[in-house]
């Protein structure tokens, strides 16, 4: 633990880059989902078969693209409390308008693209340019959105869409060799994830971190910050809408279908070790962290936790996973700053 | 100085440390959790410790759902248990008079349901010169909201008579008591009001009778020792509270092993929560609170390429359509939506001067298989939200009213 050592140019060997690496929040979550996946193949041996592996990961696609959406937002240093709604809106749009009537679906999953840009473009727009901070912006539009979606079903809307759309969020590819089945779902979580991966690393991604981590700096050094900023908004409003096509695959049209989303999706990027105020995370953690959450929830079923007691363990269970890593971390790294310091 | 820093986070991470012992704990601990693979096994006690049970409840309604009502079969909305009457001479009026509707919610299909036939019911008597206008204020799920109507309703003075369908009985007793110190007649329709002021309470024969009915139908046909799912859509809604209580006696008596889970009737959840179980072990029966709860169940099933077992619906279509067209066993209890309709038939009776049932108590028939077609084919063309006891093939507007989407 020498200045050296810290400020060192040279790469070290890999092993000992992933070793230190698992030491960081963004890292240890891996771990974590490593320690829930056993526990989860232990309690129900059947998921170690691929085809319902497959399946496992394809039901838990939306949250994880929720994940991801948020992700842009909070790494930019806002966040997006308006998911949920979007999801409920785009859910109910989706089955109220294509009905049973397969032609509509181009036209209709068009027009919510379009709803995801104007929400994504007014929560960016009102949070860069307007100066509202995101938390109270966000939250204005979820309940300007669902007061819409409320007033247009009169709170419960009319039925399923037809099976055809739905296919993307129920159906799958049979027979794949490794897998066995591929739920459509999990081949959109992966072109998305790779996109995401892609995206993070062009100029955009690498923006979109330092106007997390310095606003100002960013913007002195010429960036637009607006606009880096309004563009993650737009990203997390898309990412509800494809959760949301997905959701009503899977599920089926409800105006309950996405409740509660934007909060594990929060804690989900939080506990992948992402940086509340922005500026630091990848991305691929705050994904991994989020399939941990529903691993999770998922264990706690198989476990027989009795249901009125769920919240409760979930909750504690969010704290300590969120707290102990962090401490470590902060204190790993308060210990290598004060060791740095000349004279001490 | 250094001493100090190194010391205040490892008293963090001992914290830390205490804390995740507790969570092994609470885990271990939590009442009634199991770290098997054995579910809650419903023995004992765990009826008779379900606070929301009431033996003598259960009894009168287990009672009144096979009694014979008095009145015309063809019209169930106006059929009603021999009791006590209302004397109606004193609420006789001269002229149409106006209604005040303070209704809970309209945010769930069953609901909307029963309005339309509501508002369809108020066209006929308007017709008939009895009401002369409907004022109605949705208090969207809250009593907060439901408790400042009321009052709404009370100084602005001009009700001739008050409907209340309440949120939660005991938050809404206190105004619903101010509204019968009015003076005039106050209807209770659907839930309870936690208070008997009121001038006539009208429901079906209830939730026990529902919880009954349905949780019946599985012990009749799962053999004993058998594994049912048990989707419950919200603690402490005493709706919800009732049936589930019902249903548990019923499966403990049967000797059936359950599973029971809290799933906001978010579909999303249940499916998620089913496919689990499914993975788990058998699963012999899906019994639901709610009808819309149990085609996200039967899809479960689909998509894991599994048999569908025993599911329990309810009357409403989107249940009955998936029951007859993938031909599992079901069974659908009814809680019915026609006493919307009951509801404003009984303000003007007293309009009129008509006597009515102090608890108008109105009948509650299940749909059984052989009952199955018949309710789909009188319902052709209704949406999947539409309840079949929707009691209002003789209303105006009748089929397109309640088409609209």
């Amino acid at each position: 633990m020498t200045t050296t050592t810290r400020f060192t140019t040279e790469r070290r060997p890999l092993l000992a880059r992933v070793g230190r690496g698992l030491r960081t929040p963004g890292g240890a979550i891996f771990v974590l989902l490593a320690i829930l996946l056993v526990g989860l193949f232990l309690y129900n041996p059947s998921l170690g078969d691929p085809g319902q592996f497959m399946r496992f990961l394809g039901r838990t696609a939306p949250i994880l693209i929720v994940a991801l959406g948020q992700y842009f937002v909070i790494v930019s240093g806002e966040i997006d409390l308006s998911m949920a709604a979007i999801i409920a809106a785009q859910v109910v749009l989706a089955g109220n308008l294509i009905g049973q009537d397969a032609s509509r679906i181009l036209p209709v999953v068009l027009l919510m693209a379009l709803l995801a840009l104007v929400v994504g473009l007014l929560n960016g727009v009102l949070t860069t340019l307007f100066r509202v901070p995101s938390f109270i912006a966000t939250l204005g539009t979820a309940l300007v959105v669902s007061g819409i979606t409320f007033y247009a079903t009169g709170g419960a809307p009319s039925g399923n869409p037809v099976d055809s759309f739905r296919e993307i969020g129920r159906g799958g590819i049979d027979k794949v060799p490794v897998f066995g089945f591929v739920p459509y779902s999990t081949i959109v979580l992966a072109v998305l994830v790779v996109l995401a991966l892609v995206l993070m690393r062009r100029p955009f991604g690498r923006m979109l971190l330092a106007v997390g981590d310095n606003a100002r700096m960013t913007a002195l050094a010429g960036a637009s910050v607006w606009w880096l900023r309004t563009r993650a908004f737009i990203l997390s409003a898309f990412a509800s809408t494809i959760a949301a096509i997905v959701l009503v695959g899977y599920a089926g049209v409800s105006p309950v279908v996405g409740q509660g989303y934007q909060f594990i999706a929060i804690t989900a990027v939080i506990l992948g070790g992402v940086v509340l105020g922005g500026g630091r995370g990848w991305v691929l953690s705050a994904i991994a962290a989020a399939f941990a959450l529903e691993v999770l929830f998922s264990l706690l079923d198989f476990i027989g936790v009795q249901s009125t007691w769920r919240p409760a363990v979930q909750g504690v269970i969010i704290l300590v996973a969120l707290g102990v890593p962090l401490l470590r971390f902060t204190r790993r790294r308060s210990q290598t700053l004060r060791s740095n310091r000349p004279n001490k | 100085m250094k001493g100090k820093f190194v010391q205040k986070p490892r008293t963090k991470t001992m914290l830390f440390g205490v804390l995740g012992s507790l969570v092994l704990v609470l885990t271990a601990c939590a009442p009634g959790s199991n770290t098997g693979t054995t579910p809650n096994t419903g023995t004992g006690s765990t009826a008779s410790a379900n606070p929301s049970f009431d033996q003598k409840t259960f009894d009168t309604e287990n009672a009144q759902r096979t009694a014979t009502f008095t009145g015309d079969p063809a019209t169930p909305w106006l059929q009603y248990l021999p009791g006590a009457m209302v004397d109606a001479s004193k609420t006789k009026l001269d002229h149409p008079g106006k209604v005040c509707f303070s209704n809970a919610a309209l945010s769930n299909t069953w609901r909307q349901t029963g309005w339309i036939t509501m508002q369809q019911q108020l066209k006929v008597l308007q017709s008939q010169g009895v009401i002369s206008k409907l004022e109605a204020r949705n208090a969207q799920d809250s009593d907060d909201t439901q408790v400042a109507d009321i009052d709404y309703f009370i100084n602005e003075n001009n009700c001739d008579a008050y409907i209340i369908a309440p949120n939660s009985p005991k938050a809404t007793a206190g105004a619903v008591e101010r509204a019968c110190a009015t003076g005039k007649p106050v209807i209770i329709f659907d839930r309870g009001a936690g208070t008997d002021c009121e001038t006539s309470f009208v429901h079906s024969v209830g939730g026990y009778a529902w919880g009954i009915d349905s949780a019946s139908f599985i012990a009749a046909n799962v053999k004993k020792g058998g594994h049912v799912v048990a989707l419950r859509t919200a603690p402490g809604v005493d709706v919800f509270e009732q049936r589930w209580a019902a249903a548990q006696h019923i499966f403990e008596k049967a000797g059936l092993k359950v599973t029971d889970y809290l799933t906001g009737a978010d579909p999303a959840k249940i499916k998620s929560t089913l496919s689990d179980e499914i993975a788990k072990g058998t699963v012999d029966a899906v019994w639901v609170d709610l009808g819309d709860q149990a085609v996200p169940a039967v899809e479960a099933f689909e998509d894991a390429g599994k048999p569908i077992p025993v599911v329990t619906g309810e009357d409403v279509l989107s249940y009955l359509r998936a029951w007859k067209a993938k031909g599992f066993k079901g069974f659908a209890p009814v809680y019915s939506a026609y006493q919307w309709r009951t509801a404003l038939i009984a303000v003007g009776d007293l309009f009129q001067g008509k006597e009515i049932p102090k608890d108008w108590v109105l009948p509650q028939v299940p749909v059984p298989a052989d009952k199955l077609d018949a309710a789909i084919n009188a319902n052709k063309g209704m949406p999947d939200g539409h309840y079949a006891s929707f009691g209002g093939e003789d209303l105006p507007g009748y089929p397109t009213a309640w088409q609209k989407p």
